[in-house]
């Protein structure tokens, strides 16, 4: 009975886990990670932790250079345009996203001063 | 058994595992204002490291040529650069959302592409052959995931932008219409329905991921039309929240680890804030988002012309300079006012003209005072106002008592004593800044006009409260001149 409906799941010893189970957990535990990392920043940081990390999810221009990876020959050519254009503003708009970020946030940390002391 | 070799991908693997770890590292050192310039770098560093070795990985091997990537990037890095070092630091919020809309733009497309590159790919292999795309159901799901919250990212950042620069096609108050919460329900499930039929029937896509796209789109619009704009704060830390999201789930469209790690600490993040940012003003995020709170923005509840009534005492500019002249401690309680006003460098001269009187002067900051977290700290410190003398709420509330003047400038809600035992208040249980136990409270406004949520302040009507009618800047202006003639 257990072995069938182990069956019925896919559950095989001799078959790895798959993929995307992997990146479940990752996906779980660095949510947490998130958790704890931000737990404690002050309200003046406020602004540019809100900059800062939307600059880190500026990411996906990973997965932009990556959606311009594939293989030339294996599309059509109406599927290899629509990819083009897909992948060249994906580009544009993480790009965008990541330089934006960064530069705004470092402008404003530069302002924060401590008084001089007395 | 055979040796495994040390491929390039696993190099690849590795590097993205460091770019993580810059970025944590990175994240950790923003929570500290000492090392915080220090952290955003490192996490530059990071980010600079996954993209060149993603672009080592692509090498000449590609869809797109290289002079299109290339070309690509600078045109984002000539965009970017102009928004970040143009726009004056008022402008930060309209900014953070503009930026956290594109990073939405950047997965849905992500997504689209990948979906575009597999489809065209097994076209192309069977032309005539009944077409069956062989991708994990994970894959497939995610495609409809990262479009739907990358779509809605995307408009609502849009929205949110526009209510923040005051374009006039979206009004800063809330524009709800009936039917507006069961169209986003709907729409909702119509995404989540065509993402999960698109596991079985893969090729289906075609007409799907684009419908997906629209009702996004469109998701996105409604979601934030309907909030005012005082609750801006909690709105930009919740896209952030959701670029993050579809980020980690582009990352699982194309089973990148680099993209689901730091997407999901950019998730995590954003919820934090948008987190403290409710708590700030004791509502509930259902609240912010489907409360309409602020749709009577501007009027006076019982029903005035905005001429100024009750019994709130008027001061003269020679009053307030007389009370800040003879005080030993004051407290500048700053709001939105301020920015919009563009008041902060005149409000930092007179904290310093002040200063150099022997007079003790500090800024009380609320947590949402303003249209962005943090937005006051932000102003001031462009202002030169050191970041020792901002306190937070509890900071400032310990202080109050031994304060001899609390000078509010463009601040209402966050202030209103009623927030602390008006059970029938909109605002009742919202932490407030405790102006009123100050031995003098002065109020720099244009008008007796409740504030956002709608209430009259009775803080106005007490007998240690005066007000000085008129601009922020100007009157902070004339305060600073009268201050030096006295001298």
């Amino acid at each position: 009975m257990l072995n069938y409906s182990l069956a019925l799941f896919g559950a095989n010893p001799a078959q790895p886990v798959q993929q995307i189970i992997i990146a479940l957990v990752v996906f779980t535990l660095a949510i947490f990670i998130g958790f704890e990392v931000i737990n404690r920043v002050p309200v003046l940081l406020h602004t540019p932790l809100t900059s800062g990390s939307n600059a880190i999810s500026g990411i996906t221009i990973v997965g932009a250079l990556l959606a311009a990876y594939s293989t030339k020959e294996a599309l059509g050519h109406t599927g290899e345009f629509i990819a083009t254009v897909l992948g060249t503003l994906a580009i544009i708009f993480a790009t965008i996203n990541v330089i934006g970020g960064y530069v705004v946030t470092d402008r404003m940390l530069k302002m924060f001063k401590k008084s001089p002391r007395k | 058994m055979p040796i495994l070799a040390f491929t390039l991908n696993d190099f690849i693997g590795l590097a993205y595992l460091v770019a993580s770890v810059l970025f944590i590292l990175g994240l950790k050192m923003m929570s500290q204002v000492a090392t915080a310039r220090r952290g955003n770098f490192i996490s530059s560093a990071g980010m600079a490291l996954a993209g060149v070795v993603t672009l080592l990985y692509i090498g000449d091997n590609q869809l797109i040529s290289l002079t299109w990537v290339f070309a690509a990037l600078l045109i984002g890095t000539a965009i970017g650069l102009l928004l970040a070092l143009k726009t004056p630091m008022t402008g930060m919020p309209q900014m953070v959302a503009l930026l956290n809309g594109f990073g939405g733009m950047a997965s849905l497309l992500v997504a689209c592409g990948d979906y575009v590159n597999s489809v065209s790919r097994h076209s192309h292999l069977n032309p005539l052959v009944l077409q069956v795309m062989t991708r994990p159901w994970s894959e497939l799901l995610a495609v409809g995931l990262t479009v739907l919250v990358g779509g809605v990212t995307f408009t609502g950042s849009m929205i949110a932008f526009g209510k923040l620069q005051g374009l006039k096609i979206t009004p800063s108050k809330p524009i709800q219409f009936p039917g507006q919460k069961a169209t986003i329900a709907a729409l909702l499930v119509l995404c989540l329905i065509l993402s999960c039929v698109m596991i079985p029937t893969p090729m289906s896509g075609q007409w799907m991921v684009p419908t997906i796209a629209v009702a996004a789109l469109l998701l996105g619009v409604l979601l934030v039309i309907g909030i005012g704009g005082a609750d801006m704060p909690v709105v930009i830390c919740l896209l952030n929240s959701y670029s993050g999201i579809a980020g980690a789930f582009a990352g699982f469209v194309l089973n990148n680890m680099a993209l689901i790690i730091t997407g999901s600490l950019v998730g995590a993040s954003g919820l934090i804030l948008t987190n403290i940012m409710c708590k700030a003003m004791n509502r509930s995020l259902a609240n912010v988002l489907f409360g309409g709170v602020g749709a009577n923005e501007g009027q006076a509840s019982s029903g005035s012309d905005g001429a100024p009534q009750g019994n709130a005492r008027q001061f003269l500019v020679e009053d307030v300079t007389y009370l800040l002249g003879n005080a030993s401690q004051v407290m500048v309680v700053p709001g939105y006012g301020m920015a919009v006003a563009q008041a902060q460098h005149a409000v930092a001269d007179m904290g310093k003209l002040l200063e150099e009187r022997g007079i003790k002067v500090r800024y009380a900051i609320h947590p949402v005072a303003g249209r962005m977290p943090g937005h006051m700290n932000v102003l001031l410190a462009e202002a030169n106002v050191p970041y020792d003398v901002l306190l937070d709420l509890d900071g400032s509330n310990a202080e109050f008592e031994q304060t001899d003047v609390a000078l509010i400038i463009g601040a209402n809600d966050v202030t209103n004593p009623a927030a602390r035992h008006a059970k029938s208040s909109p605002i009742y249980g919202m932490p407030i800044l405790d102006c009123d136990k100050a031995k003098q409270v002065v109020v720099i406004k244009r008008s007796l006009n409740p504030g956002f949520a709608g209430v009259e302040n009775e803080l106005y009507f007490r007998d240690n409260c005066g007000m000085l009618f008129g601009d922020a800047k100007k009157m902070v202006t004339e305060l600073i001149s009268r201050l030096k003639q006295e001298g």
